[in-house]
């Protein structure tokens, strides 16, 4: 059940003061009109990367909308995460076309490397590793996103070389 | 003489295989100015198994480039338009030679895709060039009425393409029969079935057939507003969706008495998903769209009398409205003439897995599933058997190889136990093991129940739970029967298709291959030699020639012995990785 997803955050990493009035435009924009909730909850994550705390409060002060409303909407849907991520996310695809190409593989090997398990950020904060549910690319299974950039074909070994040059890219 | 043209395709796979790359190498060969070309952008030609792909159009014709790269491209460029000698081993299609791949065109017939890949998906002005907005034009011209166009979409056959199958014109009749002030035409863009694009791929190559359906839609029940629910997940879609709405309201195809026709107001917007299965689901589609969590409304009352914000609303998905414009515009009977009596016309499938050329292809209903699998998709990756093939995601089922000639209908397939769905089709060889399927199907829908209704809720979860013992060697006699009987109770006491179709993909692969899952249960062995916990690895002694490198490339230490002898694995200490079997340069691991 889609529930599950609330029991994920009780280890939850610390949030960082954000910068909240960045938030007023989206505000202004969708005050009073109907059906806004999910559209305000996408514009807050694009803004943080995620949904702190405080823009729940935020957005109950200044559009009277319930907590528990946009709380209830936040762990619908896989979309809004309630805690920091890395700077980049690595979406590795588990539709059953990669299914079928062996993406548990990815998934191991690139847990292995980062060390880290699958649905957690690095303690660098550099990488977050997710599974999702289809990407839409299923000719090039087993596919991994990372940003809005799509590696297709791949094995563990290619998937753990392409981790590998982003970090090399990210220590010059 | 015309200027030649070069066209690369930038679907969302393409990009992913690649394309971009090879179109910024092509614009800066344009750049430097010394050759002249034309060089243009279109979305998804279908051969997903050749992509990255680029078209040169000449005063010879069109060659059809596949897996190309920087490197390639300015091969291309020299070879093909300064040396005037086409590269035939990298043409894939051509009018003027065989290529040895027209199989896959061969059997499909283009209606749905009919401009994906020959237009440049940003511009309306490519779309109306090839009789894109006639359909609504016609309709303005010539008066037809809304009755008329209702039946019109009635005669053609046209069923509902998101999974359901409904008679699209007796939807619109329904909605058309309730009067309101305000009613909604939604468009299904949540393409959530794991192994589908078929969706993406329409929206990304030719948004504006979709954005006229459902103008045409809308003046048929009388629509005042339009919302498409696309998928988050696909960010192209979204953007170049918001550029075709752009350009279709300066063209007076959107707003106020569009195309003269008085009274005639509309507007249509894209409201962006947030990851929700379920939302696929038309009544929790609408939640979604208020704000709400996406969980399925009871029905009756249907949409069509109380739908979005309780207006009269009528809901199709994007496969089914592309076809719409083509049908008001050529007729119904040239429409039914495809297809079979009870299902007219063609259906898009996404063909992927182990299929050796995978990717989309449109086929009038009635071809066998083994046409489109041997002759188009030219057969199963690397000479493997095939074993069956998965139809409808996670709602639909497997059907095993031996009824290939399935004709591929709604109520065919129905009757296998899979069911049309969306258009999915991935295909499974003898490495596939059906129970890790069924099991994998079950994890997704365990997963994306809303958790409104129990069974459907707990009843997966147990389901989930019987077959991941099943997987790892604690089965139990009497699994299976229990499998089959709360697959039956949750099929009778979910709200909707989620639930009511969740337990297909068990009920088929039982039904099919009923011994696999004895074998998991009974023998601990997984026959596909996919299940990690029932796989055993040993040394060959015949074949072991001792040269150590099993041992050393053991993560456990499992594996002893001495150089040049005969080595040893430990089964306790094995964690089943499987680095000795493809380590093994002599062959001596066996796996069963």
């Amino acid at each position: 059940m889609r529930i599950n997803r609330i029991l994920q955050e009780k280890k939850r990493p610390e949030q960082k003061e954000v910068d909240l009035s960045l938030l007023d435009e989206k505000i202004n924009s969708y005050r009073g009109k109907k059906g806004n909730i999910i559209p305000l909850l996408q514009g807050a994550q694009s803004i943080y990367g995620y949904l702190p705390d405080s823009v729940f409060d935020k957005l109950e002060k200044e559009l009277d909308i319930s907590k528990s409303q946009m709380y209830g909407v936040a762990t619908f849907y896989s979309q809004f995460r309630l805690s920091p991520v890395g700077k980049h996310i690595i979406k590795v695809c588990h539709g059953t076309a990669c299914h079928v190409q062996n993406a548990t593989e990815l998934t191991e090997s690139l847990a292995e490397a980062l060390e880290i398990n699958d649905g957690e950020t690095t303690p660098d904060g550099l990488f977050t590793l997710e599974s999702v549910a289809c990407l839409g690319c299923c000719s090039l299974a087993p596919v991994i996103m990372i940003g809005d950039e799509v590696f297709g074909r791949l094995n563990g070994k290619s998937a753990v070389k392409i981790i590998n040059e982003y970090k090399n890219k990210e220590n010059q | 003489m015309s200027k030649t043209q070069v066209i690369v395709g930038l679907g969302s796979c393409g990009i992913a295989a690649g394309a971009s790359k090879v179109y910024n190498k092509l614009q800066a060969i344009k750049d430097m100015g010394n050759v002249d070309f034309i060089l243009k952008k279109t979305s998804c030609i279908g051969m997903c198994y050749k992509e990255p792909l680029v078209e040169i159009i000449d005063e010879n014709g069109s060659f059809l480039y596949g897996n190309i790269n920087e490197d390639k491209a300015a091969e291309l460029i020299q070879e093909h338009i300064l040396n005037k000698n086409p590269l035939q081993n990298y043409v894939v299609k051509s009018e003027l030679f065989k290529t040895g791949e027209e199989d896959f065109f061969e059997s499909q017939v283009k209606i749905v895709l009919r401009n994906c890949g020959y237009i440049e998906p940003e511009d309306i002005n490519e779309y109306i060039a090839r009789t894109g907005y006639e359909a609504l034009k016609k309709i303005a011209k010539n008066n037809i009425s809304r009755e008329d166009i209702i039946k019109t979409v009635k005669d053609s056959g046209l069923r509902g393409r998101g999974g359901g199958g409904f008679s699209t014109g007796m939807k619109w009749q329904f909605a058309y029969n309730y009067q309101s002030e305000e009613k909604f035409i939604i468009c299904n863009a949540d393409e959530g079935d794991p192994g589908a694009f078929m969706d993406r791929s329409v929206l990304e190559g030719d948004p504006h057939s979709v954005i006229e359906g459902m103008i045409i839609g809308a003046y048929a029940i009388g629509a005042n507003q339009g919302v498409i629910y696309c998928r988050a997940e696909y960010p192209l879609a979204i953007k170049r969706l918001n550029i075709a709405l752009a350009q279709a309201r300066e063209r007076g195809f959107l707003g106020n008495n569009i195309c003269g026709i008085t009274g005639f107001n509309l507007d249509i917007y894209v409201k962006e998903g947030a990851g929700a299965f379920v939302c696929g689901e038309e009544t929790a589609l609408m939640a979604s769209i208020e704000g709400e969590r996406g969980m399925p409304r009871k029905r009756p009352p249907f949409p069509a009398e109380s739908g979005l914000w309780r207006k009269p609303s009528n809901i199709n998905n994007v496969e089914t409205f592309a076809n719409i414009p083509w049908i008001i515009y050529n007729g119904a009977e040239a429409y039914a003439k495809y297809g079979t009596p009870k299902s007219a016309g063609t259906k898009v499938f996404a063909v992927t897995g182990k299929i050796s050329r995978g990717g989309l292809v449109e086929v009038p209903l009635g071809i066998t599933i083994n046409d489109i699998i041997f002759k188009i998709g030219g057969g199963i990756q690397n000479g493997k058997k095939f074993k069956a093939v998965q139809l409808g995601g996670p709602s639909g089922g497997c059907i095993p190889a031996y009824m290939g000639d399935t004709i591929v209908d709604y109520d065919s397939l129905s009757s296998t136990g899979a069911i049309m769905g969306s258009g999915g089709m991935v295909v499974m060889d003898e490495t596939t093991c059906m129970v890790d399927m069924a099991k994998f199907f079950l994890d997704f829908t365990a997963k994306e129940s809303c958790g409104k209704c129990t069974f459907c809720r707990i009843g997966t979860k147990r389901m989930l739970e019987i077959l991941t013992r099943i997987t790892e060697g604690k089965g139990e006699e009497g699994d299976i029967e229990k499998l089959e009987e709360l697959s039956y109770k949750i099929i009778d006491n979910s709200l909707c298709a989620l639930g009511q179709t969740a337990p297909n993909p068990v009920l088929t692969t039982i039904k099919y291959f009923r011994e696999e899952y004895e074998a998991h249960i009974r023998d601990k062995k997984c026959p596909a030699k996919k299940c990690r916990a029932l796989l055993t690895y040993t040394v060959i002694e015949d074949k072991c020639t001792g040269c150590t490198v099993c041992a050393k490339n053991c993560p456990t230490q499992a594996i002893s012995g001495e150089r040049k002898m005969v080595h040893f694995i430990d089964q306790d200490k094995c964690i089943k990785c499987g680095v000795c079997f493809s380590k093994c340069k002599f062959e001596a691991i066996s796996l069963t």
